[in-house]
C-alpha cells in the first residue's frame, strides 16, 4: 500500500506494470495503425505526451469544479483542445508526418488511455502527482509503440527509422507492414510481456 | 486360476465399446494417402518439389520440437504425425519456384502462429498448413503468385506460366481436361492431379478417417453455385466441372477442410460448413480479386466452427419442446 503513495511509483507504474498498452490493452487504435514505421510512432507517441500531460494537468487543476455529471464532457473538450493544438502543429511543421498519419492524431480525442488517465488518476489527485502519472503512461505508450514499429518497420522493409538495418539480401516481408502485420507483431509482444511478468512476479 | 479369473471378468467403467484408432495411426494413413500427391509432384516438378517437400517437413517438425520443449511438453509428441502432415500440406500448396527461404519461414509460420500458439494438437482453430501459406501469401505476394510450368511440359517461355484458374481469370484461355485431370498444368505442387487426389481422397472416405459430408458438401456447392452461374451466361463464366477440377479444391476439400481438429463435429455443422466454403470459393473465384479462394474460404468457415458446434448441437433424449 506504501508504493501507492510514492511519487516514483506514479511515475514508473505506466512504464511496465501498468503499461497502457501491454497491461491495460488500451489505446489500441494507433498501437495497430501507425505502428508500420518507426517515424510514425515517434510522431503519435510525441503528441500522445503532450496532449496527456496537458490535459492531465488542467483536469486535475479545475477537478474540484467539474460537476459528476457532465465530467466525461469536460475531459473530451480539454482533450480536443489540446489534440486540436497538436495537429495544427504537426500539419503547420511537419506536413509530411501529418499526412502520414491520417486521422489518427485528430482521433487522439477519443484514446481511452487518455480518457481513462483522466477519470481514473487526474480528476482524484493534485497537479503534481497527476503529471508524472501522465509522464509515466504516455511513455509507456511511446515504448510500446517504439517497439512494435520497430519489429514492423525492420522485418516488413528492412530499415529503422527510414535507415537501411537488413541488406539486400533481405526479402521484405510485406505482411509485417500491412494491417495483419500489425496483430500478429501485438498479439506475439502483449503475449511475451504477460511471461516476463508472470516470471517476474514468481521469482 | 486367479489370473484365468481376472482375464475372464474384466471390471471398468464405461465406454465398453472401444475403437482401435489412434490419433498416430489416423495420421500416418493421411500421410500415406498424401503421398500419391506427394508423387504427382515429384513427378510434375522434379528437384523443386523434392527440395520444397523436404524443407517444409523438416522445417515443420523442427519448429515444433523447438515448442514443445520450450513449452515443456513431451517430447515425443513430435512423432504423432501431425506437424509431418502441416508440413506436407504447406508444401503441397506452395507455387514450385519458392525461394527455400520462404518455405522456411511458411513452415515455421504454421507449426508456430498456426497451432502451438493455441495449445497444440487439438485446440488449433485454422489448419496449421494454411495459416502459413496464408501468411506467406501476404509477406510475398509476387513470390507465391509465379508460376512454372511442370517439368515435364516444353513450354518456350519457362520462366512464368498461368494457372488453369488465372488463365482463365485473366487471359479466358481454358487449359484442357485431360491436363487438369491427370496434372500436365501450372499450379501449387501438390494440387495439379485431379485424379490422385480424388484417388487418395476416396481411400480417406473408405477407412472413415475424414467426414464423407464435407468433401461432398463442398463439391456439390461448388457445382450448384458455379451451375447456376453458367447456365445465366455461359460465356463469361467457366464451366463448373472445369472449377472442379481446377486449382486447389480437391486438395483442400479432401485434405484440408477435413482436418479433424478445425471442422465442426456434428453432421448438420458439417453441412453448413462445407456449404459455405463451397459458396466462397466460387464467390472469391468468380467475383474476387484473385483467382484462386479455397485457402481464404476454408481459413473463414474454420472460424466459424466453434459457433457451428455450439448451435448445431444435438439435442439430448428428454430435452426440448416446449419450454
Amino acid at each position: 500500500m506504501d508504493e501507492n503513495k510514492s511519487y516514483l511509483y506514479d511515475f514508473i507504474k505506466g512504464l511496465w506494470k501498468e503499461n497502457p498498452v501491454l497491461v491495460q490493452l488500451l489505446g489500441m487504435c494507433p498501437t495497430l495503425a501507425v505502428t508500420n514505421a518507426v517515424v510514425n510512432a515517434v510522431a503519435m507517441s510525441v503528441a500522445v505526451v503532450f496532449v496527456l500531460t496537458s490535459s492531465a494537468i488542467i483536469i486535475s487543476a479545475i477537478r474540484k469544479f467539474i460537476p459528476g455529471q457532465v465530467r466525461i464532457a469536460s475531459y473530451i473538450v480539454v482533450i480536443a483542445t489540446f489534440v486540436t493544438m497538436a495537429d495544427r502543429y504537426l500539419a503547420a511543421f511537419y506536413p509530411a508526418q501529418s499526412k502520414a498519419l491520417g486521422p489518427f492524431i485528430p482521433l487522439i480525442v477519443v484514446n481511452c488511455i487518455i480518457l481513462g488517465r483522466m477519470e481514473a488518476f487526474a480528476s482524484k489527485n493534485s497537479i503534481f502527482r497527476s503529471i508524472l502519472d501522465a509522464l509515466g503512461m504516455s511513455f509507456g505508450f511511446a515504448i510500446a509503440l517504439l517497439l512494435m514499429a520497430s519489429f514492423r518497420e525492420i522485418l516488413g522493409n528492412g530499415t529503422w527509422f527510414n535507415m537501411r538495418v537488413l541488406g539486400s539480401w533481405w526479402d521484405n516481408w510485406m505482411v509485417m507492414i500491412l494491417p495483419p502485420g500489425a496483430f500478429l507483431t501485438l498479439g506475439t509482444i502483449v503475449g511475451f510481456s504477460k511471461f516476463l511478468q508472470t516470471k517476474f512476479k514468481k521469482a | 486360476m486367479k489370473k484365468q479369473y481376472a482375464s475372464e471378468f474384466v471390471l471398468s467403467s464405461s465406454p465398453h465399446i472401444r475403437n482401435k484408432e489412434s490419433v498416430p495411426k489416423i495420421m500416418y494413413w493421411v500421410v500415406g494417402t498424401l503421398l500419391l500427391p506427394v508423387g504427382a509432384s515429384i513427378y510434375f516438378f522434379r528437384m523443386n518439389a523434392i527440395r520444397i517437400l523436404l524443407i517444409s517437413i523438416v522445417f515443420s517438425i523442427l519448429t515444433e520440437l523447438i515448442f514443445l520443449a520450450a513449452r515443456k511438453k513431451d517430447l515425443s509428441a513430435v512423432f504423432d504425425g501431425s506437424a509431418l502432415i502441416t508440413g506436407i500440406l504447406l508444401a503441397l500448396t506452395l507455387p514450385p519456384g519458392l525461394k527455400s527461404s520462404y518455405v522456411a519461414i511458411g513452415a515455421f509460420v504454421a507449426i508456430a502462429l498456426g497451432k502451438q500458439v493455441f495449445g497444440g494438437l487439438g485446440y488449433n482453430i485454422f489448419n496449421p498448413a494454411l495459416v502459413g501459406r496464408a501468411f506467406l501469401q501476404a509477406a510475398f505476394p509476387v513470390a507465391m503468385t509465379t508460376w512454372v510450368p511442370p517439368v515435364v511440359q516444353k513450354v518456350v517461355d519457362a520462366k512464368t506460366f498461368a494457372t488453369p484458374l488465372g488463365g482463365f481469370k485473366f487471359s479466358h484461355i481454358l487449359t484442357p481436361y485431360k491436363n487438369l485431370i491427370i496434372g500436365n498444368t501450372g499450379g501449387s505442387l501438390g494440387e495439379t492431379s485431379a485424379i490422385l487426389l480424388i484417388i487418395g481422397g476416396t481411400i480417406l472416405l473408405i477407412k472413415k478417417y475424414i467426414d464423407w459430408r464435407i468433401p461432398t458438401g463442398i463439391l456439390l456447392s461448388v457445382f450448384v453455385f458455379q451451375g447456376a452461374l453458367y447456365i445465366a451466361n455461359p460465356q463469361k463464366f467457366a464451366n463448373p466441372l472445369y472449377f472442379l477440377f481446377a486449382g486447389g479444391l480437391l486438395l483442400g476439400a479432401f485434405f484440408m477442410a477435413t482436418d479433424m481438429v478445425t471442422s465442426p463435429i456434428t453432421p448438420k455443422g458439417s453441412w453448413i460448413y462445407a456449404i459455405g466454403i463451397g459458396f466462397l470459393v466460387v464467390l472469391i473465384r468468380v467475383f474476387g480479386g484473385l483467382p484462386e479462394g479455397v485457402m481464404y474460404s476454408i481459413l473463414i468457415m474454420n472460424s466459424f466452427v466453434p459457433l457451428l458446434n455450439r448451435y448445431t448441437r444435438p439435442k439430448i433424449l428428454g430435452e426440448g419442446g416446449k419450454k
